[in-house]
């Protein structure tokens, strides 16, 4: 096995809040290899957002509490300074957010905010940053770059900006890209593009990619390897493949078969998971998805361990210890 | 760019022709008045009011009544108050416009240094008690009326500190730039910080408030994750941003103190300007004067606006078009 670019162990993020505290993310563990690309997916809430921001040192709210240990590259980020991890975020980790529309301040220019990113990590020239910018232009697809970096980001459609704002993540060859539903604000044939994007970009700049996502298209268009996340916990964590064929916790279950899919006979209405997220104020005892899972028994008011192989690959839920009971 | 400068231009004479217009029909025009006994002042003799009739046409149809008085006003420039026994209009409001351009732009300057230095720190400050102190300073200065504010000082460097610590104050009034640009600069000084004190007030709530606002917006999370440092994300972004909201609230202020609202700084100061020019139009009810300083005020808010458009265009690409 290659060494770990990303090691995420034990992460917890909690909120100080007036009704409470609120345990956004869990527990967190995982880790993602050199040219990799992980996958997280989860219903809103289930803090994959946040244990990403959190990863980035990103999170300033005081009410924040955040404890467990994130090795990049062998060292502990969460140990860093700010001024440390600056020098490392858009060089070293990059960010691609979910609105291309509200992501790039109005009043520069998208060759301003590419020369702004090569500026604040490297001395370049404005000239030499302009050329570097056309050229990145270029390379995701954008027709007449040498026009369109004058251009502000108004001038640009949602797909061409979020075009242009990979670009900008990828101009000084980052070792991790981080995108945070990169397609969920555009339509879906756009969305395509900016998938196969992605993919060609990372086996050019041999990147790796983790990609925050709640679509399931987009994990099988994309990941090797996918975390699911419930309620700030990871309720499993599998290959692709395997997840796919075969999917261990119930939450995963759900997930896949709330998807409509064409090869399958649309003998009935499409099913969804019972219920509504659980409440990160109110959680219930146990296992967060209890609530709503149809295998839920007795054992399940005690937290599950998460059992995995030898790979980190399993789920955390009773089923896998003590069979279907059912 | 240009045909946008050219279309705003043209809104903005539209904007003034119709102004006097509806000016024009408001003072000379409205129904079971006879205008002529106005112009003419109180209990007018009949050879007067013949005088005035036939000055400003009175008898003619309402059309030829209007090119008649903008003639008057603008061309010939010999528009008389009669009230004010044959005063012409035009050299008092020549007089007036220095003084008041002059209040105007100075506290204009302080109070926009001052706003965008104090908002922005602030702003920037928001954990530590310089937000709260700063804070503090803006509604005192918003909580100060300027006509008290301005007696006070007034007290302090003409009364009993003029014969020591403030003997270089020139005694009250206007002193104009081509005559003495020092004395210009010492006789204003004070009018000017008085002025500028409630509107900083004003401005440092209103940016501060903006750009703590701006700091939630996506691209300073964006930002961030570029590695931008703290200062560079307040300064090149959040405030760039916040100059949007300044310039399209500070082209409201301008205009409407060039345009006379700086009556009150006028009458404590002693400043012969076009606010006070107006209050005594009004207290004497001298038509033309009146008819003058409102043309004249519509024409500064109007040129005011225009300019902040084209400054708005010039600071947010995204209103460019057009």
């Amino acid at each position: 096995m290659a060494e770990k670019l990303l090691e995420v162990k034990n992460l917890c993020v909690s909120f100080k809040t007036r009704k409470g505290i609120v345990r956004a993310v869990n527990n967190l563990s995982f880790s993602i290899n050199h040219g990799e690309v992980l996958g997280i997916v989860g219903e809103s809430g289930s803090g994959k957002s946040v244990s990403m921001s959190a990863v980035m040192g990103l999170i300033k709210d005081e009410n924040a509490e955040i404890t467990g240990e994130v090795f990049f590259n062998g060292e502990d980020l969460l140990k860093k300074s700010d001024e440390e991890l600056r020098a490392i975020r858009g060089k070293d980790i990059a960010m691609v957010f979910q609105d291309p529309m509200t992501a790039l301040t109005p009043v520069y220019t998208i060759g301003w905010h590419i020369r702004e990113q090569l500026q604040l990590h490297s001395d370049i020239s404005d000239k030499a940053a302009r050329e570097r910018a056309i050229e990145l232009l270029e390379e995701v697809g954008i027709p007449d770059p040498a026009k369109r970096v004058d251009q502000y980001p108004h001038e640009f459609s949602g797909g061409m900006r979020q075009r242009a704002i990979i670009a900008m993540a990828l101009s000084l060859n980052p070792k991790l890209l981080i995108a945070d539903e990169p397609t969920t604000a555009l339509d879906v044939t756009i969305q395509a593009q900016i998938l196969d994007l992605l993919e060609r970009l990372r086996k050019t700049y041999n990147s790796s990619i983790i990609i925050i996502t709640h679509d399931m298209g987009v994990v099988s268009e994309l990941s090797s390897e996918v975390l699911v996340m419930y309620a700030g916990r990871m309720v499993e964590r599998s290959t692709k493949s395997s997840l796919f064929a075969n999917p261990q916790h119930p939450y995963t279950k759900g997930l896949m078969n709330s998807v409509p899919r064409v090869d399958r006979a649309r003998t009935s209405r499409l099913e969804t998971i019972s219920g509504q997220p659980a409440s990160l104020l109110n959680l219930p005892s146990g296992c967060a998805f209890r609530t709503r899972c149809p295998s839920a028994h007795v054992a399940c008011t005690e937290q599950p361990a998460f059992i995995s192989d030898s790979n980190g690959y399993g789920a955390a839920c009773f089923l896998l210890t003590q069979g279907a009971r059912s | 760019m240009t045909r946008f400068i050219l279309k705003r231009l043209a809104a903005a004479v539209f904007v003034l022709v119709s102004i006097s217009i509806l000016v024009f029909l408001i003072f000379f025009a409205t129904p079971g008045v006879d205008p002529a006994a106005r112009i003419a002042g109180r209990n007018a003799d009949q050879l007067t009011l013949q005088q005035v009739r036939a000055t400003f046409d009175l008898d003619k149809p309402i059309h030829i009544r209007y090119v008649s008085m903008m003639k008057h006003l603008f061309i010939d420039r010999d528009l008389t108050s009669y009230v004010n026994r044959g005063a012409e209009v035009w050299p008092q409001l020549t007089q007036a416009i220095p003084a008041t351009l002059s209040l105007v732009f100075g506290a204009a300057l302080i109070w926009l240094v001052l706003g965008l230095a104090l908002g922005i720190t602030a702003a920037g400050a928001r954990k530590s008690w310089i937000d709260p102190a700063i804070g503090i300073i803006g509604i005192v200065g918003v909580s100060l009326p300027v006509y008290w504010l301005g007696e006070v000082v007034n007290l302090i460097t003409q009364g009993r500190l003029h014969a020591t610590l403030f003997r270089w104050v020139p005694p009250l009034g206007y002193v104009p730039f081509t005559q003495s640009p020092s004395g210009w600069f010492l006789a204003l000084l004070f009018p000017w910080l008085t002025l500028s004190i409630l509107y900083a007030g004003i401005y440092i709530r209103v940016i501060r408030s903006e750009i703590v606002g701006l700091m939630q917006e996506d691209y300073i999370k964006t930002e961030r994750a570029k590695g931008a440092g703290e200062k560079r994300i307040l300064i090149k972004h959040a405030s760039r941003m916040s100059l949007i909201t300044v310039v399209s609230l500070f082209g409201l202020d301008f205009g409407a103190l060039v345009g006379g609202s700086a009556l009150l700084t006028e009458v404590v100061f002693g400043i012969q300007g076009v606010g006070r020019l107006t209050f005594t139009a009004l207290q004497n009810f001298d038509l033309p004067l009146i008819m003058a300083t409102v043309m004249y005020a519509a024409f500064f808010i109007v040129i005011a606006n225009a300019i902040v458009d084209l400054v708005y265009a010039w600071i947010d690409p995204r209103v460019r078009r057009g």
